[in-house]
């Protein structure tokens, strides 16, 4: 079967890509787009490190094809900063130090800011539930949980 | 592999029933896209059906509520008419994995996967709820408990597909919920569950409808727990003959999720805790 063509717009941005019918978005953002933001850690929906949103909403993208795409909407973590200035939820993890090795972080930062976008002042069991399509073997959880409590305070103030 | 992507059953039914080799419905793809990644199956056609607009709804009619085939979970949580008519139905659907998960999950997706544990069936059985079936030659309305045949297997011919899950009328004084039991609190599989709905009049059970998950190869619709608590105000005597008509009915396997022995227990434990929520959201006392 030939490739075909798919227009998308992603992080704002008119992005035409073509892809096999049976390839995952995953592969069409890392391989196609070249955002390798985007990560996989299993590619069958438990861990959330290739968390994106799809027309608002949040997905994973192992499990969306790259076709399906097509007149769609997404947000990588790529699309998170305004130019140079990182986002709230990726400064406080920076200052919490809510990562280590890297790999579940854009997923994180995607997933807190789609839970925070629906709920700006969210309870520590509101964040844990939220968040509990992304796994992290490094941290411990806590200190991700404290980022996105400590973003939080800091967006409402705005 | 081919993906089509038709905006009509009709069409979606005709692409399905042409293709000579391995032809897949994709909804949510959260089973289909894990099985494909698996290499389980290797689908030679996906036909998605998320841009067929009578699936995209929910609409309440005067026969009850009909919830398209592509609508998401999380969207069922998002509806308050349906969160407060069935508030058992949307509870086992949001249980569904995680928000990525919910996002694309559908409930008819999760019956049609098949699985002994699928948590929306449960609650869709107890409920009474029934499923359009589109084939090439006729539409069907069929009772929910008909389609699981097996672990992974259905009773849908090759090329027919669910436009619809229809559910009835809510009557007055009625109530349903569902509750599944696993170790942890977030993202796990069921080690049992159980659904119930049922009807009072004045303050007696009048009807009542109960179904249970992960026990046996298909979810099952258990008539003996029902007229077990039938006639009655819920008292002790009634929920100790419900907890015992449950424990009887189920037929689980061991594994690494649960004990033979265990299953048969704690399934009881939650029929009479899921009755009681019901029988509370009815209007009992
Ligand atoms: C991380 C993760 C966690 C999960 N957690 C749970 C859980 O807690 N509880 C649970 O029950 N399940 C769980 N699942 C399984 C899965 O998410 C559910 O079964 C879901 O409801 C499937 O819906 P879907 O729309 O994604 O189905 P799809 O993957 O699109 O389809 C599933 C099957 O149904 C067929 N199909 C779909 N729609 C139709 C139709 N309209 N007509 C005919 N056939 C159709 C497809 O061809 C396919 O064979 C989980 C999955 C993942 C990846
Ligand atoms: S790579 Fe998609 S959820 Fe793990
Ligand atoms: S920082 Fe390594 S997995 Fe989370």
């Amino acid at each position: 079967m030939p490739s075909v063509l798919v227009s998308t717009t992603i992080n704002g941005d008119a992005v035409e890509y073509a892809c096999p019918q049976d390839e995952t978005l995953l592969d069409s953002l890392r391989d196609r787009v070249g955002l390798t933001g985007v990560k996989e850690g299993c590619g069958t929906g438990d861990c959330g490190a290739c968390s994106i949103t799809l027309d608002g909403r949040l997905v994973c993208s192992c499990l969306v094809l790259g076709v399906e795409a097509n007149g769609r909407e997404i947000t990588t973590v790529e699309g998170l900063s305004d130019g140079d200035k990182l986002h709230p939820l990726q400064e406080k993890f920076i200052e919490h130090a809510a990562l280590q090795c890297g790999i579940c972080t854009p997923g994180f930062l995607i997933a807190a800011k789609a839970l925070l976008d629906r709920n700006p002042n969210p309870t520590v069991e509101e964040i844990r539930y939220g968040l509990a399509g992304n796994l992290c073997r490094c941290t411990g959880y806590d200190k991700i949980v404290r980022a996105v409590q400590a973003a939080a305070k800091q967006m409402r103030k705005k | 592999m081919r993906f089509e992507s038709p905006t009509t059953t009709r069409e979606a039914v005709a692409l399905l029933t042409r293709e000579r080799g391995d032809a897949y419905v994709l909804a949510g793809g959260t089973d289909l896209l894990v099985r494909m990644k698996l290499d389980l199956i290797e689908p030679d056609l996906v036909v998605d059906i998320k841009g067929i607009a009578a699936m995209q709804s929910i609409r309440t009619t005067a026969s009850g509520t009909r919830i398209g085939a592509a609508v998401s979970c999380a969207e069922l949580g998002e509806n308050k008419k349906l969160k407060k008519t069935w508030p058992g139905v949307v509870e086992a659907a949001n249980l569904i994995g995680s928000d990525q998960i919910q996002g694309r999950c559908t409930m008819v997706g999760n019956l049609c996967n098949a699985s002994p544990a699928a948590d929306s069936v449960p609650a869709l059985m107890a409920a009474a709820a029934k499923v359009v079936i589109v084939g090439k030659k006729k539409r069907r309305t069929v009772a929910i408990e008909k389609i699981i045949t097996g672990p992974g297997e259905t009773s849908l011919a090759r090329g027919e597909v669910i436009e619809a899950i229809i559910l009835p009328r809510r009557p007055p004084k009625s109530g349903d919920a569902y509750l599944r039991f696993i170790p942890r609190t977030e993202m796990d599989i069921a080690v049992v569950s159980a659904g119930i709905s049922l009807k009072l009049e004045r303050g007696v059970i009048k009807s009542a409808r109960v179904a249970l998950g992960a026990v046996a190869a298909t979810p099952l619709l258990v008539p003996a727990a029902a007229r077990a608590i039938v006639g009655s105000k819920l008292d002790d005597a009634a929920l100790e003959k419900l907890a015992a008509a449950c424990s009887n009915a189920c037929k689980p396997i061991d594994d690494k999720r649960g004990t033979i022995e265990y299953r048969t227990r704690v399934v009881g434990v939650l029929a009479r805790r899921a009755a009681k929520i019901a029988y509370q959201r009815a209007g009992g006392a």
